[in-house]
């Protein structure tokens, strides 16, 4: 046992350069952000936020939670990949991506209690004492709660092995299919469950970007958003932690990922267009926000679609990593316009987002790559799983 | 049997099937929703209202013997629950007090995790500051734009109208309704509101528009209005819909049981389907 605490200790120590482009700019903003946040916990929220009357959700809730949690789409859909559908080409990213969702979740999930006016009673919906089952906040709450233990499960063989704990590691290897099943249902309904939160604001939200399919649209642009932050980190990863596996197998991934993105995006738009035409919005689109909304789901969502397709078709992976930046990018002015931007659209005062609330929500973002930075580099993430095992 | 033993029965049976429901069902139907009339054509701007509920709540008491506030359009704030505003309208200037409307089916209670947003059983929707968590769910949903957070309090609290709960539970009116000098304010049972509304539009057909804002509206408040200009001309929102704001997420909230346990079901078929060979287990451990 004392070794095994020895061997934490000596994992705690930094490794590797300490003077990295990426340390030198997120440092700062990270202490920037701490003095921020020490600010906003002793004035409140209006001290450093522009959140108004009008505008109660801003930046924290539109970008690091609404979007933050489609980015983390990926973890769901590997699992059910590798695991539901028993496909072997994508075991080699299991472990990286399922660690990069436990970590979206625990970062930009978490990210929802700074924006929280009274954060201590977020014990209140899970205790018991005042169950509010009829919110669909509720519901995605739990849910939220429930799949980072989900994820932990997940994840908990690649912590096992790095302690060289192989009992704890058989036992939870035994939990991981159901871990899995549990995490994509979870998923599924929280993913919509995001997006069922704005059917509340009915009388607030552009009438191009309120729908009653508000949670449908958002379940199914979850599964793209993910396949897309899967390609881009995998494109970073390579880079930045060297790449462990072989090239060939990884572009192969690739143009499985792309394919997937490709098929789903097209559903999205299709589904898009369906709701535009059925609810008669051509007179919408004559003005600013139609054209606004034009790009989003033209620019932002049919051009990537065929980017993706074109470049599977012809082997292209520059043009896949071009297609996934457009596509993170649409994810971000869909969710962003629903939450923000189009959101209370009559008013006079337009809310945009204070320079503190960017810093913090920088600052939450670079703590999450510190962490996964930390991890790779001592848990065998990035190992072909199996390789291990089969070693002792 | 006959027909009518046959009903009695079946009814009989129908119901100690039902249990709790059919016990409960005659204690709900004695409580009735209290709310109030705004008669916009008997106020007359003296702003009494807004002194006397800043005095019952204890918030800073508004300067009401100058007009100045009434040049702008005003909401309700975190400091001040109601606010009356002036329209300058083709029937000359209407004035209009603004609050909380108390709906029957709140979306602000429906969108509370921590039922911090209650519905009490005599119709004022109260908040509860030791269960609310700040998420400010409420304010978005709101299809008045009601609620109000204190944004530059390090424990802050949501501000509404509370339609003087605390009042009320003395057996004493809303403050604002007992400080009005008009009678513009009237306070009871909404069904009683109700027929004193029609009784004044019948008696006055030239001198309100007929209809009675509140009665159907986001499926009916507990606030409600008589004007006579069109709504939409004194601030009103004429197009929220009779639907009551819950049932917008009825439906998704209904499919989530289902989709709980169906969908690792269908999740576990998916993958016993895809087994290739005998080993068990065995993808699951790598």
């Amino acid at each position: 046992m004392t070794g095994m605490v020895r061997f934490v200790l000596s994992e705690m120590k930094p490794r590797g350069k300490m003077w990295t482009p990426f340390n030198i700019i997120s440092v700062p903003i990270m202490l920037l952000g701490v003095g921020i946040l020490y600010v906003r916990f002793t004035e409140g929220l209006g001290a450093v936020t522009n959140l108004s009357q009008e505008f109660p959700w801003g930046f924290w809730i539109g970008f690091d939670v609404v979007t933050g949690v489609a980015f983390a789409g990926g973890a769901y859909i590997i699992t059910f990949v590798v695991y539901v559908m028993r496909v072997d080409k994508y075991h080699a990213i299991v472990r990286a991506t399922v660690l990069n969702g436990l970590l979206a979740y625990v970062f930009y999930a978490g990210a929802l209690v700074l924006d929280l006016g009274r954060p201590w009673n977020i014990i209140n919906p899970i205790i018991g004492n005042s169950f509010g089952y009829n919110s669909v906040l509720f519901l995605v709450a739990w849910h939220f709660l429930l799949y980072m233990l989900a994820e932990a499960v997940e994840f908990s063989p690649v912590f096992a092995e790095w302690l060289g704990m192989w009992r704890f590691r058989r036992i939870m290897n035994g939990l991981t299919l159901g871990a899995v099943i549990f995490g994509i249902t979870l998923s599924t309904l929280h993913q919509s469950g995001l997006g069922a939160l704005f059917l509340l604001a009915k009388a607030k939200i552009h009438p191009l970007w309120y729908s009653e399919f508000i949670p449908i649209l958002f379940f199914a642009s979850s599964i793209f958003a993910g396949l897309s932050m899967i390609i881009i980190e995998g494109t970073i990863s390579d880079r930045v932690f060297n790449d462990r596996e072989e090239q060939g197998a990884h572009d192969e991934i690739v143009f499985g990922l792309a394919k997937g993105a490709a098929i789903s995006m097209f559903v999205y738009y299709f589904f898009k267009t369906l709701i535009f035409v059925h609810e008669h919005h051509w007179a919408l689109i004559t003005d600013g926000w139609g054209a606004w909304y034009l790009f989003e789901v033209l620019g932002l969502v049919l051009v990537p679609c065929a980017m993706f397709a074109h470049g599977v078709r012809h082997r292209r992976l520059g043009i896949i990593r071009i297609a996934a930046v457009l596509a993170l990018l649409g994810i971000v002015a869909n969710r962003l316009n629903i939450s923000v931007i189009a959101f209370n659209w009559r008013a006079a005062v337009h809310y945009y987002p204070s320079w503190q609330e960017i810093v913090v929500t920088m600052m939450v973002i670079s703590a999450e790559i510190w962490v996964f930075r930390w991890v790779v580099t001592r848990m065998p993430v990035f190992d072909t799983p199996g390789q291990r095992s089969a070693a002792t | 049997m006959d027909r009518k033993t046959f009903l009695q029965t079946t009814g009989a049976a129908l119901l100690s099937i039902a249990g709790g429901k059919a016990e409960a069902s005659p204690r709900e139907s004695t409580t009735e929703f209290c709310g109030v009339l705004t008669d916009t054509t008997r106020c007359i701007g003296c702003r009494a209202c807004e002194r006397a509920c800043a005095v019952a709540h204890g918030h800073a008491v508004p300067d009401i013997e100058t007009d100045e506030a009434l040049e702008t359009e005003r909401t309700p704030t975190d400091k001040q629950w109601t606010v009356v505003n002036r329209y300058d309208t083709d029937a000359g200037a209407v004035y209009v007090k603004k609050q909380c409307l108390h709906c029957w089916q709140p979306a602000c209670a429906a969108a509370c995790l921590t039922n911090a947003m209650e519905k009490t059983r005599k119709g004022p929707v109260v908040w509860n500051s030791d269960k609310c968590m700040g998420c400010r769910f409420c304010m978005v949903s709101c299809p008045f734009d009601i609620p109000k957070f204190e944004y530059d309090e390090w424990n802050p609290s949501i501000q509404k109208c509370n339609m003087c709960w605390e009042r009320l539970e003395r057996g004493e009116q809303p403050a604002c309704v007992a400080a009005c000098p008009t009678d513009a304010l009237m306070f009871g049972r909404k069904r009683e509101l109700m027929e004193v509304a029609r009784v004044r539009i019948y008696n006055h057909p030239d001198r309100y528009v007929h209809h009675i804002y509140g009665e159907h509206e986001v499926g009916g408040t507990g606030w409600l209005y008589l004007a006579a200009v069109p709504f939409e001309q004194i601030g009103f929102r004429t197009d929220l819909g009779t639907t009551p704001y819950p049932e917008y997420t009825r439906d998704f909230l209904y499919t989530v049981p289902v989709a709980l346990f169906g969908l690792p079901a269908l999740l576990y078929g998916l993958n016993q389907l895809t087994e290739r060979s005998s080993e068990p287990g065995d993808e699951a451990t790598s």
